[in-house]
């Protein structure tokens, strides 16, 4: 009853879409204030029902239902309870379940904090809303349906990928999809101004904090798929260029570049048409990315088992969307018209110059994933495009940006004197010297690309400091002044400033854990011992246990340095009862100066284990930076000028927001 | 400067990052694409040593052999050809007999050194290449796509 119950609520959810993507868009066109009224409550009821719905589908896990097919592929009634839960969106049906979900609670969001939203834009932006809701809709009623019931009833189910069974993952998926779909918010309102025809500092008021978040949850879900991957698939590596990875990166370089020119909308009323198309990119990436990760055209290392009937549809679906939405940016695009002038070496400039480069950043990683699949559609073979592809392509082009990064802040809108800021910087060159010169003596065998990194973090994070004691006037006013504009410091400043410095923090990791990776592989008898980067591991032994749903082989590392103990590690290597599937788990211990990492394998003939060492230089500091940079923006956003309702100068209705 | 001129910087700014980025893209293409062989491709084209390319196949069954020092010898087939590979290092957690498997890595007088094997999600997943490679030796037995 309750899987009849959930497909019933999907199903009028869709009939309800189908209305608000049509009447409220209607009304807006005609002028019709209750055609346009029907939007709000539309939005709101498509939420309930899929709250329905969803709760259902979690229901039928949680009391592990196996009269439903989804449930029989994904879980089994030993699977701890969060597992369970997490067993939702470990799939295809599932996880789409969650992303119309998420979808419908951005929706309703509009309907009900935007009451101070001019009713035109709004209504507009609920209809494009709800067109992406009905594509999503039938795609999943049409191939992918959660609630699909099985007969005969098997006794159990086949239990969900033990490799997704971690904490970490049952939260990635979530956070990952409210980025993605919180890029449709900026979509949604684009399309919308562009029927309109206008945009001005209160759209781009409106439309910012809803990027804004976006931006935080994908940053936050790329950290975490990121770290899952580090410490679950126990190769030592946190990022692989990967095309389920470049899938989520690729449209977290467009909103960056969104976020940043949605700030010149807002100031300095120019850079309109950009936006516009920045924000129509986004979200085309997060629905390519969808498609990437969900069709199985790309042999990815996260790959998973799919049904080429379901990847045809979502190219439909991203034909139409991306197809009509540059389209009609082509034929309304030229009526945005931007009134605020400015000179190239300009805040202005210098935002636009971090919008082209990200943007370039983003179209050579699509053209790098996507390229294995150009060259075999016209017959030129069967071809990968790995790390090294990327990295050569990428990093490059990076530079100049960091660089540039480094500038920007300080430069004045409209026009600004670039040899002032320079000369403002001479600490944060020193400091980049400084450090260059102490990477070279620590490291001097490691690549030239690794002391230029080190570098440019030194420069970055020393420029951002320099920027905010500027702003504070640290050494030219009283302590006690400076003390004071500290604390009223807008806290959008904040979000800038801790977001280029954890920038700065997350670029010294990168660089560390990617230049100065030590690593050993070799077979251990118990008792001996193997040095890497100068710690001493020694093998001390193996014990087998149990743990809730699977069997485990523990190993346990000593590790000393010059003698002296530092920890004692312990790698699993897991084996699950239902799947017979085996995971590892590295045994890891961290430090400020880098990661100790080890993994165990199997044994082999001559009675040793194959075990896989590492040590990874200041790989913690790059998820501090990541977590930083998501608590700059999450500071950003409760920004006094983000709750507070944009005056409006066209409607007169300047009231307050209603929440 | 007039409004025209400031475009034009931009544009001009514009025009060097796309090229640098073409520039980059076209040298690391040439040396960093990955071409994908079948065991049988390989015999057939009469492949040089020494150039980095993917394998991929089956895992044969009964071939996986534990070397000292953490070697594993194993042969990746097609099922019309075989093709001896050696890697050092732990295997992924779902490389198994019978099971579809890529490998990266360079051939060596008719041995396959490979330092990468990549792992799946899931196993009942088959990548689209060693779908094909098969289709191709005539024994493919899944679902026609």
């Amino acid at each position: 009853m309750t899987a009849e119950i959930g497909h019933f609520a999907l199903i009028l959810a869709l009939l309800v879409a189908v209305m608000q993507a049509t009447v409220p868009l209607i009304g807006a066109q005609t002028g019709r204030q209750a055609w346009m009224a029907m939007a709000r409550p539309a939005a709101v009821t498509q939420f309930g029902l899929l709250a329905i719905s969803f709760g259902c589908l979690t229901q039928l896990y949680i009391t592990s239902d196996f009269s439903v097919l989804n449930v029989v592929m994904n879980s089994h009634t030993d699977k701890p309870l969060l597992y369970k839960v997490a067993g939702v969106w470990g799939n295809h049906e599932g996880s789409l379940l969650l992303w119309v979900l998420i979808l419908s609670l951005f929706g309703s969001a509009v309907a009900v904090f935007g009451a101070n939203l001019p009713p035109g834009l709004r209504a507009r932006a609920l209809s494009v809303q709800a067109m992406i809701a009905v594509g999503f809709y039938l795609f999943m009623l049409l191939t992918s349906n959660p609630f699909e019931r099985v007969f005969p009833v098997p006794i159990n189910g086949r239990d969900l990928n033990p490799l997704l069974q971690d904490p970490g993952l049952a939260i990635h998926p979530p956070m990952l999809y409210l980025g993605y779909v919180g890029f449709s918010m900026a979509f949604s309102f684009a399309i919308a101004a562009l029927i309109e025809g206008r945009v001005d500092a209160a759209w781009a008021r409106w439309v910012r904090p809803w990027t804004l978040a976006a931006w935080c949850f994908l940053t936050g879900g790329i950290g975490l798929g990121s770290w899952w991957a580090y410490y679950e698939l126990g190769w030592g590596g946190w990022w692989f260029w990967d095309p389920v990875e470049n899938a989520s990166f690729m449209p977290w370089l467009a909103g960056t570049a969104l976020l940043h020119s949605s700030t010149v909308v807002e100031k300095r009323d120019t850079l309109k048409g950009w936006t516009i198309l920045l924000a129509i990119i986004a979200f085309s990436m997060s629905l390519l990315g969808t498609f990437l990760v969900r069709s199985g055209v790309l042999t990815s290392v996260h790959a998973f088992a799919t049904d080429p009937a379901r990847g045809v549809f979502i190219l439909g679906l991203l034909i139409v969307v991306i197809g009509g939405s540059l389209a009609l940016f082509a034929w309304r695009g030229p009526a945005l018209v931007s009134t605020g002038l400015f000179k190239p070496v300009s805040r202005e400039g210098a935002l636009l110059f971090n919008n082209l480069v990200l943007s370039t950043a983003a179209a050579a990683v699509l053209l790098g994933t996507l390229y294995p699949l150009l060259l075999d559609a016209i017959g030129g073979g069967k071809v990968s495009v790995g790390p090294p592809f990327f990295n050569t392509v990428f990093i490059p082009l990076m530079i100049p940006m960091i660089i540039a990064m480094a500038i920007g802040p300080i430069l004045s809108w409209k026009r600004a004197d670039l040899m002032a800021a320079i000369n403002k910087l001479w600490l944060a060159f020193l400091a980049a010297l400084v450090a260059m010169a102490a990477a070279w003596v620590l490291r001097s065998e490691g690549p030239l690309l690794g002391i230029v990194g080190i570098g440019l973090a030194a420069w970055l994070g020393v420029a951002t400091l320099i920027e905010l004691t500027g702003r504070i006037r640290m050494f030219s006013a009283p302590f006690g002044e400076s003390l004071r504009r500290l604390r009223g410091m807008p806290r959008a400043a904040w979000g800038m400033t801790l977001g280029h410095l954890g920038l700065a923090i997350a670029i010294a990791g990168m660089t560390g854990a990617g230049a100065w990776k030590v690593e050993s592989i070799q077979s251990m008898k118990p008792g001996e011992s193997v040095n890497v980067a100068g710690y001493d591991f020694t093998f001390v032994g193996v014990k087998s246990g149990q743990g809730p749903n699977y069997s485990l082989v523990e190993a346990s590392f000593r590790i000393t340095q010059g003698g002296k103990p530092v920890v004692a590690l312990n790698a699993e290597k897991r084996v699950y009862n239902v799947s017979k599937r085996p995971t590892s788990e590295a045994g890891i211990h961290t430090m400020f100066t880098g990661d100790l990492y080890a993994v165990i394998g199997d044994k082999d003939d001559s009675g040793g284990y194959v075990t896989r060492l590492y040590f990874n230089p200041l790989v913690v500091w790059m998820w501090a930076g990541v977590l930083m940079m998501m608590f700059g923006g999450t500071l950003s956003l409760t920004d006094r000028r983000h709750r507070v309702g944009a005056p409006k100068k066209h409607q007169g209705v300047a009231q307050a927001a209603g929440a | 400067m007039k409004r025209k001129h400031k475009r034009l910087t931009f544009v001009f700014i514009a025009m060097l990052l796309l090229g640098a980025a073409t520039v980059l893209m076209l040298s690391a293409f040439e040396e960093n694409i990955v071409f994908f062989y079948s065991p049988t491709d390989i015999k057939e084209k009469k492949l040089a040593d020494g150039k980095r390319i993917r394998l991929g196949g089956l895992v044969e069954e009964g071939s996986v052999k534990k070397a000292e020092g953490a070697v594993v010898n194993f042969r990746v087939t097609d099922l019309t050809t075989a093709l001896p590979v050696t890697y050092k290092g732990i295997l992924p957690d779902l490389f198994r007999e019978g099971q579809g498997v890529i490998t990266e890595g360079k051939l060596q007088g008719g041995v396959f050194k490979a330092d990468e094997v990549l792992a799946k999600h899931d196993e009942t997943y088959m990548p689209p290449e060693i779908a094909e490679a098969l289709k191709k030796s005539g024994q493919w037995q899944g679902k026609e796509k």
